[in-house]
Formats: structure tokens, C-alpha cells, sequence
């Protein structure tokens, strides 16, 4: 208890952005509980309505209440993001630890599909994977996920080369140690801290990218209350009911803010590198201070 | 120099030719039936055997690897084939539609670099100051609203509320393409601004700035002189990169403001099932960009003499 308090001291901002994340996530949770209407109960008579104390964010051109949808909508790109984050997240460790250990074919192979990969812009890639395969939020995850599990996979590879020829891991193939075992208890947790932050980082991005899909009528299909999806809905009507494009607009962003700021002081928590340098400058500020108390 | 340029261009033409071999599987194997869209797209509804028949003549029926190798044939002697929905060659409508998008995507270049070097460079040498810290707030917000967004928000705005500037960006004109430029360089100039301040701090950081400033050379000589020649390298590889997301974004982009060029047709191609047409989109796409990139490595020569020398 004393070390989760020292440690909040030390990390006002992480501490924040996490109870703001808290915040984020339970909303999504009991999205059913605190929405004031159902989100796609149509009410025609109510259509277009501007934000009042009834419908806080107004009504659509359905009359459905787009706080409700909003909140709703947190579910829909939560999940989705989670989902393609950690699906990336193991599918690219997994061919990057294998292609740094092994070496050889294998490793020409996956490393020569990444090449591809990154040597093409990922986005239109994925508009055509998403556009082809039909629009729904799985195969927009889909899309995402083809062109992106190429990041993880080389950082995964460029950290288990880093200690594929130390000598513990010789050690463990000469007295015998299963592969699996090796991978598992050497290589993997060596590489789950720098991917495990840019994992955090990119969800954000991902949220972004997942949206945009929508915003073109490549992922979530209507009735669905999804972001990106709402925002083009909202289009035609922008000029007589604007709130139809900014209250979506202003959940995306304040979602996409916390997980990019929660991303970064991740990075400073656990990145040794970057922890040293931020000890070494506050440390040069101390001393600095009693010299001049001196 | 030469043997740089050749293995350059083998492993461009194995990557086009792995791409084109991803999007002719991903098409193949798509939904929806190329004939059907086809008739459709031309008003009529044939009978069984005329849309069979259709098939046999259009080659659908052939083994899949037949099929791609005569399509790459093709591709290869320039014919991209005819798109389903519009009854065109393809070429000849990506070839109306490119330079739309490329005077998009160089403009909003432009726009980038106007706005990312100054307060990249400015943020550097204030390190740690008032104005470092708020020009780092304001590329973070950049890297976190999402274009679409962006580009609602100024339409709604400057074509709206104010009447400043066209709704639709059809035809040509500077009015026209200054919207969607902006909300293209939007996101690109936060990120990049941010790498001309990483990029300009580790030079500054270098020990030849010491010794400049030892040797009591203005500041602002050591800026421009010294620590910003070179930084431009990574820079410009880092530009190289960045306009692959450029291509990317325009799709989005170009649907808002009804941008007659590549991304949009993508879009609409995508939503007729226009196979022909989406394979044509994803590989120029890929081929400027990797032709850009390959300009960009080459220019390393003319940028860092070191380079020039070890050759």
C-alpha cells in the first residue's frame, strides 16, 4: 500500500490519465445503465433535435439520442482497438521471435513478407482488404491487422537477435532445454516490456485508423453507433445540425488523447533507457539545488 | 553507385510483383460477381447462358494461376484492363485521376514543411522552455484528432459558416485544393514536427557544436551552418516514409471534400466491386511511392558528402 502510494507520487500524470482510462472503460462497461435512452430506438418526432437538457448531445436524423450512441460507441471502438492491438501484439511477436531464433529460410521468409509490407503504404492496403472483403468491424480488424503486425514482428526479431548468441542461451540448448522452453522462459519475456509499450502507444492510433475505416463505410455498418460511422452520417447534415459531427468527433479525440498520453509515461515508467536519463536530470537538479543552499 | 541503384530496383520489382500477386488473391477470392456488376453497371439483365458465356470470354472460369498470370501479362505490357462499372480502359482513368491526387499530396508536402521545420527547429533550440513545451502540446493534440475530423470541422467552418471557400473541390483552381491540402498536412505536420526537433536535439547534442561554440561561432551559424545540414538526413528519409501515410490519407481526404482523384475513385471502385480498377489503384499507389522513396536514397549522395566519398 505504502508502494502503490510512493509510486502515485512519483507518477501524478500516469496515475490521472489511469483513472481517466478507468473512467473511459467503466463508461463503455455500463454504457446500458447510464445512457438515458436506448441507441437505436428510432423517434421520428423527435428528429434533429439540437442539445437540450433531454438529449444532452441532440438527436440524429432517426431522433435516436447521440449521448447515448456516443456512449455506446466507446464499446464498439474499445473493443475493436483491444482486440486488433493484442491480436497484432501475438502474431507479430510470435513471427518475429521465431525469425530471430531460428535464423535461416524462416527468417528470409518473414522478414522478405514485412519487407512487403512496410515498403507499401499500409492504409491503402487496408481500404482495399476492408473494401473487398466487406464492410463490417471484423474485417476492417482484419485489414488493420494485415498491414501492421510487420512493427511487432521486427522489433520482436531486432531484440531476440540481441541475446540469441549470449551465452545462457547456449547454456540451456547444451544441457538440453526444449526449444519451446527456451523461447518461452528466455526469449519471450525478454522481448514483452518494449513491445508491451508500443503496443500501449498504438492504440490510439489504432482507435484512429479503425474510425476512419468506419468514416469511409469500410467497418461498422448502421445501425451500429460507432464513431467514425456516426461522423458520416452526420456529414449531410452538417450545416443545420453541426452537433451530429462534433460530439462524435470530440469522443474520439479525448479517447485517442488519453491512451497516446497514458502510451508515453508507460514508456517513461518502464523503459529503463529513458528512466536513467530522467533520474540523471533530476538528479542534476538536486545537486545543483544544495549548491546553491550551500 | 550503380550496383546500390540495381539491387534498389530488383527488390522494388519483387515487392510490386508480391503485391500484385496479394491484391489479384484478395480480389479473387472477394465477394460479389464481376459479370453481374458489369451487366449491371450497362442497364441490362442477360439471361444464364449470355452471363456464362460472358465468363468464358472474360476468362473467369480459367484456373486461378492462369488468370493471374495473363492478368500480369497484361499489366505488364500496360493494359490494366477494363473497368466493370465506367466501361473504360483503366489506365486511362487512373491516368485522369493521378495528377489531381499528386498535386494534392505534394502540396500538402509543402504545406508540412512550411510548418513542421520552423517549429520543429524553434522547439529544439528552446528545449525545455514555455514555448517547447507548447509546441509539443499542440503536435500532440495533432497526432490525436483524426483527419476526417479535421477536415469536417474546416469544411463546416471556412465553406459553411463563413462562405470563404468552395464545399465541393471539383475542378481546378487554387480555392479549390487548399482544404483538403490543409487537412491532409494537418496530422503529417504534428508527427513531423516532431522528428526536426529529435532530429535537430541530437545534433545539437554533438560535440562538434561544443567546439563550435568554444571557438565563440554565433549561434545562429551553428544552426543553420553546421547542426541543420546535418540533420536534413534523416529528415528527408523520414519525409521518404512519411508520404506513404500522405497517399494513404488522401483516400479519406478526398471523399470529404469530393476530390476527383485516386482515393476517391478507390473508394467508389471498392463499392462497385470494380476488381480491375482496385488492383490498378493499389499498384501505382505502390509504384510512386517506392519510385519516391528510391529518389529520396539516391539523394543521400548530393546531401552527405561522407556518403559520396565511401563509394
Amino acid at each position: 500500500m505504502k508502494k502503490l502510494r510512493v509510486f502515485i507520487k512519483e507518477n501524478k500524470l500516469f496515475a490521472i490519465l489511469s483513472i481517466a482510462l478507468v473512467f473511459i472503460i467503466l463508461s463503455a462497461v455500463f454504457a446500458p445503465l447510464l445512457a438515458p435512452y436506448d441507441p437505436d430506438t428510432a423517434d421520428m418526432g423527435n428528429a434533429f433535435q439540437s442539445p437540450d437538457e433531454d438529449h444532452w448531445f441532440g438527436t440524429d436524423k432517426l431522433g435516436r439520442d447521440v449521448f447515448s450512441r456516443v456512449l455506446f460507441g466507446t464499446r464498439v471502438s474499445l473493443a475493436a482497438s483491444l482486440v486488433l492491438v493484442s491480436s497484432i501484439f501475438v502474431i507479430g511477436t510470435t513471427l518475429g521471435v521465431i525469425a530471430g531464433y531460428f535464423g535461416g529460410k524462416i527468417d528470409t521468409v518473414i522478414m522478405r513478407l514485412s519487407d512487403m509490407m512496410i515498403s507499401f503504404p499500409g492504409m491503402v492496403l487496408a481500404i482495399a482488404v476492408a473494401g473487398i472483403l466487406g464492410a463490417s468491424v471484423i474485417n476492417a480488424i482484419i485489414a488493420i491487422m494485415i498491414v501492421s503486425w510487420t512493427k511487432y514482428a521486427r522489433l520482436a526479431r531486432s531484440l531476440v537477435l540481441k541475446i540469441r548468441h549470449k551465452d545462457f542461451v547456449y547454456a540451456a540448448e547444451v544441457t538440453g532445454t526444449k526449444t519451446s522452453r527456451i523461447l518461452l522462459r528466455h526469449m519471450i519475456p525478454n522481448v514483452i516490456p518494449t513491445l508491451v509499450i508500443t503496443a500501449t502507444t498504438d492504440i490510439g492510433t489504432m482507435i484512429l485508423e479503425l474510425a476512419g475505416l468506419s468514416f469511409l463505410g469500410f467497418g461498422a455498418q448502421p445501425p451500429t453507433p460507432e464513431w467514425g460511422l456516426m461522423l458520416n452520417e452526420g456529414r449531410a447534415y452538417m450545416l443545420s445540425c453541426p452537433w451530429l459531427m462534433i460530439f462524435p468527433g470530440l469522443a474520439i479525440c479525448l479517447v485517442v488523447i488519453v491512451f497516446n498520453l497514458l502510451g508515453d509515461s508507460l514508456r517513461d515508467i518502464l523503459d529503463p533507457k529513458f528512466e536513467n536519463q530522467r533520474r540523471r536530470a533530476l538528479s542534476m537538479q538536486k545537486t545543483k539545488k544544495v549548491n546553491v543552499g550551500s | 553507385m550503380k550496383r546500390t541503384l540495381a539491387k534498389r530496383l530488383l527488390q522494388m520489382i519483387i515487392v510490386l510483383f508480391g503485391i500484385s500477386f496479394f491484391t489479384f488473391c484478395l480480389t479473387y477470392l472477394a465477394p460479389g460477381d464481376p459479370v453481374l456488376t458489369m451487366y449491371a453497371a450497362s442497364g441490362t439483365m442477360p439471361s444464364e447462358e449470355i452471363i456464362e458465356a460472358t465468363r468464358d470470354e472474360m476468362g473467369l472460369n480459367d484456373p486461378f494461376l492462369m488468370q493471374y498470370a495473363r492478368w500480369l501479362g497484361n499489366c505488364l505490357k500496360g493494359d490494366f484492363g477494363t473497368s466493370y462499372s465506367m466501361n473504360q480502359p483503366v489506365l486511362s482513368i487512373i491516368g485522369e485521376k493521378i495528377v489531381p491526387t499528386l498535386k494534392l499530396a505534394f502540396l500538402s508536402l509543402l504545406i508540412m514543411l512550411a510548418v513542421a521545420v520552423p517549429f520543429g527547429v524553434i522547439a529544439a533550440v528552446k528545449q525545455n522552455r514555455p514555448i517547447d513545451y507548447l509546441i509539443r502540446g499542440c503536435t500532440f493534440l495533432g497526432v490525436s484528432i483524426p483527419n476526417f475530423w479535421v477536415g469536417l470541422l474546416l469544411l463546416y467552418l471556412f465553406a459553411l459558416k463563413l462562405g470563404l471557400l468552395p464545399v465541393v473541390s471539383t475542378g481546378n483552381g487554387i480555392s479549390k485544393i487548399i482544404l483538403p491540402a490543409i487537412t491532409l498536412a494537418f496530422a503529417m505536420s504534428a508527427k513531423y514536427t516532431r522528428q526536426v526537433r529529435t532530429a535537430v536535439l541530437e545534433e545539437l547534442n554533438q560535440d562538434y557544436v561544443v567546439g563550435a561554440r568554444a571557438r565563440g561561432i554565433d549561434e545562429r551559424t551553428i544552426l543553420w551552418r553546421h547542426v541543420f545540414p546535418n540533420a536534413l538526413l534523416p529528415l528527408v528519409t523520414l519525409l521518404g516514409l512519411s508520404l506513404g501515410s500522405l497517399l494513404g490519407g488522401t483516400a479519406v481526404v478526398e471523399v470529404i471534400f469530393s476530390y476527383p482523384g485516386l482515393g476517391n475513385l478507390a473508394v467508389s471502385a471498392i463499392t462497385a466491386y470494380d476488381y480491375p480498377l482496385i488492383q490498378a489503384y493499389v499498384l501505382w499507389i505502390a509504384l510512386i511511392y517506392m519510385v519516391i522513396n528510391l529518389i529520396v536514397d539516391l539523394s543521400y549522395d548530393l546531401l552527405d558528402p561522407r556518403i559520396r566519398e565511401s563509394r
